[in-house]
């Protein structure tokens, strides 16, 4: 009964860290057709941001709870700064351009960033456990839990329904998801495709530095984090269908709790469990759950 | 989309073979970076393969440490030193890898084929990691290795490995400017360029795919056993997408003209790569993405256009 308590609450944990690294990356090629390589180094960039940020927090000795309202802030200035120079400074020139093309400059990007992180923070690891201990444990069916790591599922479901809200009900939403729709006709209908991309760009890189942020204090932040989060990442679109929001959230559940089931009854296979339940997705749906049919074009 | 002419291949194949008798006069950390860049450019020229077929190989690494880790298991843990054998069971393991993800990804097109390869390389990476037994990240060493019955001694050993690295060099060129010039091998940029009419003229684009996709397991597989033989070592980082954007970035800066295009390719990134480790080791990276930035923004052919363009002209 414990284990069983355990897998669920791991499997929504893990499950709600996959869609927060996950969302942006879909949405980003929802929208701009861009498969985003350089969203693993946005993720370290906020783990990153969000140690050094903290470090400082805790040096000047304020009251321990103002550091959450620290990482929200880190996360969306970082987020948008690091988004809209990576847009408008780079992929810009590049829009219209073959899509495994985009995949090599944003290859290139990573590798870019992930030295400027590098060269910014040096190579040795962050720690910043204070907002991970700071909320203590709950018992849940006599299995102590991290409120902390409650809190990110909280914050997953809040961000995933404000991000389908921010779709769905504003203007730039809806303009948003008439350029995914058809770009030209959009810009002909007087929409402005060019600020609908960077704003695009920009949430999507503020969904992965959060992923960064919120993951920072559980972790020590060293080098090759970001390798590691956009592999992963990768698994999980696949799963749901490159581009589709839900299927980022259903790719992400499947995943989280077939990793949570693999770490609980068969520890050795932790790493392929992901990865088995990718293969048997695409087995059964080769481009994902949630893909949309597409005809050829002759 | 640049149009290829193979019939210069046996040309251009016979400079590669000058140029690695050349190499026997070059310094010996020279030579040893050609000869490493040689087996790292068979990757490279398998990527580049698939790359005429519209297929972008994000995790060709994959092969290339099947074939170093078959040289390096066989040879350390069963025991087996000859070379030939090595070499073989490095190519007929990695073509197996090939058949057998070949049948699964040669329906992938595009973005879906370049993201899969990558997860698939990524996969054996982490088990390569995880495997203590296999030295995990620091990988194993490799015992020296015989000639048919012949260990070469200390003093000659380099020059026997370099030359053995060369001819199977030339030799898998060569297969590979046949391949090119076969059916399936022209058919590849048809694949690239319109499938469905590929379709309607009685072709089948998942079999050329497929086709291509082994063709490059079995080139990658065959520079993981020479690199596995010339340097002694393997470890998991053969296998890590970096190494896999590396060769990515060559196929990309040699574009789709030639075999011996990415082969100089590699040798000139391995050589670049070694005095920017030097120089600046935090900021190697950095300076190979800006150059690809610029490679995309300025040459979307590739420099082998620049050759290609002056020729036409």
């Amino acid at each position: 009964m414990l284990k069983f308590t355990a897998i669920m609450l791991d499997g929504m944990n893990y499950a709600a860290w996959l869609f927060l690294v996950a969302v942006g990356l879909t949405l980003i090629y929802g929208v701009m057709r861009i498969l985003n390589i350089a969203h693993g180094a946005f993720y370290a960039i906020g783990a990153y941001v969000c140690a050094s940020a903290l470090g400082v927090f805790y040096a000047a000795g304020l009251p321990g709870a103002l550091a959450f309202a620290v990482m929200g802030v880190v996360a969306l200035v970082a987020g948008v700064i690091v988004g809209l120079a990576v847009e408008r400074g780079v992929l810009r020139f590049l829009y219209g351009r073959d899509e495994v093309l985009m995949v090599l400059v944003t290859y290139a990007l990573f590798l870019i960033l992930e030295d400027a992180v590098k060269l910014i923070w040096g190579v040795e690891s962050y720690f910043v456990y204070q907002p991970y201990a700071y909320f203590g444990f709950i018992e849940i069916n006599g299995l102590p839990y991290q409120v902390y790591d409650l809190m990110i599922v909280a914050l997953a479901i809040v961000l995933g329904i404000a991000l389908w809200f921010w779709l769905e009900r504003s203007r730039m939403g809806r303009m948003t998801t008439a350029v995914v729709a058809d770009r030209e006709i959009s810009a002909a209908m007087g929409i402005n495709v060019t600020r609908i991309f960077a704003t695009t760009f920009a949430i999507g890189t503020v969904f992965a530095v959060i992923g960064g942020v919120v993951t920072a204090p559980k972790i020590s932040v060293t080098p090759g984090i970001g390798a590691e989060v956009i592999i992963l990442a990768f698994a999980v679109v696949v799963v749901g269908g490159l581009g589709s929001i839900p299927g980022a959230a259903i790719g992400a559940l499947f995943a989280g709790y077939a990793r949570a089931m693999s770490v609980h009854l068969a520890p050795a296979y932790e790493l392929f469990a992901i990865y088995a339940v990718m293969a048997v997705v695409l087995a059964i749906r080769p481009h994902g759950l949630f893909a949309r049919a597409s005809g050829r074009k002759i | 989309m640049m149009k290829t002419d193979f019939r210069r291949e046996p040309l251009y194949i016979a400079i590669l073979a000058g140029l690695l008798i050349l190499g026997f006069f070059l310094p010996s950390w020279l030579r040893f970076l050609l000869q490493t860049a040689m087996a790292g450019g068979l990757v490279a020229v398998g990527v580049s393969l698939q790359m005429r077929a519209g297929l972008v190989n994000f995790g060709q690494g994959l092969y290339y440490a099947l074939g170093g880790y078959a040289v390096g298991m066989l040879a350390a843990q069963a025991g087996i030193t000859d070379i030939f054998l090595l070499l073989i069971a490095a190519v007929v393991v990695s073509t197996v890898a090939g058949v057998i993800l070949g049948l699964l990804l040669s329906r992938y097109r595009e973005i879906f084929y370049a993201m899969l390869s990558l997860a698939v390389s990524m996969i054996l990476y982490g088990l390569l990691v995880k495997a203590a037994w296999l030295g995990s990240t620091d990988g194993f060493n490799i015992p020296s290795l015989s000639y048919l019955g012949w260990t070469p001694s200390r003093a000659v050993r380099p020059d026997v490995y370099y030359i053995t690295t060369a001819i199977l060099t030339v030799l898998a060129c060569l297969a590979t400017a046949r391949y090119l010039t076969s059916g399936a091998g022209m058919l590849c940029e048809a694949v690239a360029e319109n499938e469905i009419r590929l379709e309607y003229l009685g072709a089948n684009p998942r079999k050329v795919a497929f086709i291509v996709i082994v063709v490059a397991a079995a080139l990658s597989g065959l520079g993981g056993g020479l690199l596995a033989m010339s340097t002694g070592h393997v470890d998991p980082l053969m296998t890590n997408w970096t190494t896999s954007g590396g060769f990515v970035f060559v196929a990309l800066l040699a574009g789709r003209g030639s075999t011996i295009a990415p082969m100089i390719g590699f040798f000139l990134l391995e050589l670049v790569r070694n005095y920017a480790l030097d120089l600046a080791p935090n900021a190697w990276q950095m300076i190979l993405g800006a150059v690809m930035l610029m490679v995309i923004l300025l040459l979307p052919e590739g420099l082998w256009s620049l050759v290609e363009r002056r020729r036409k002209a």
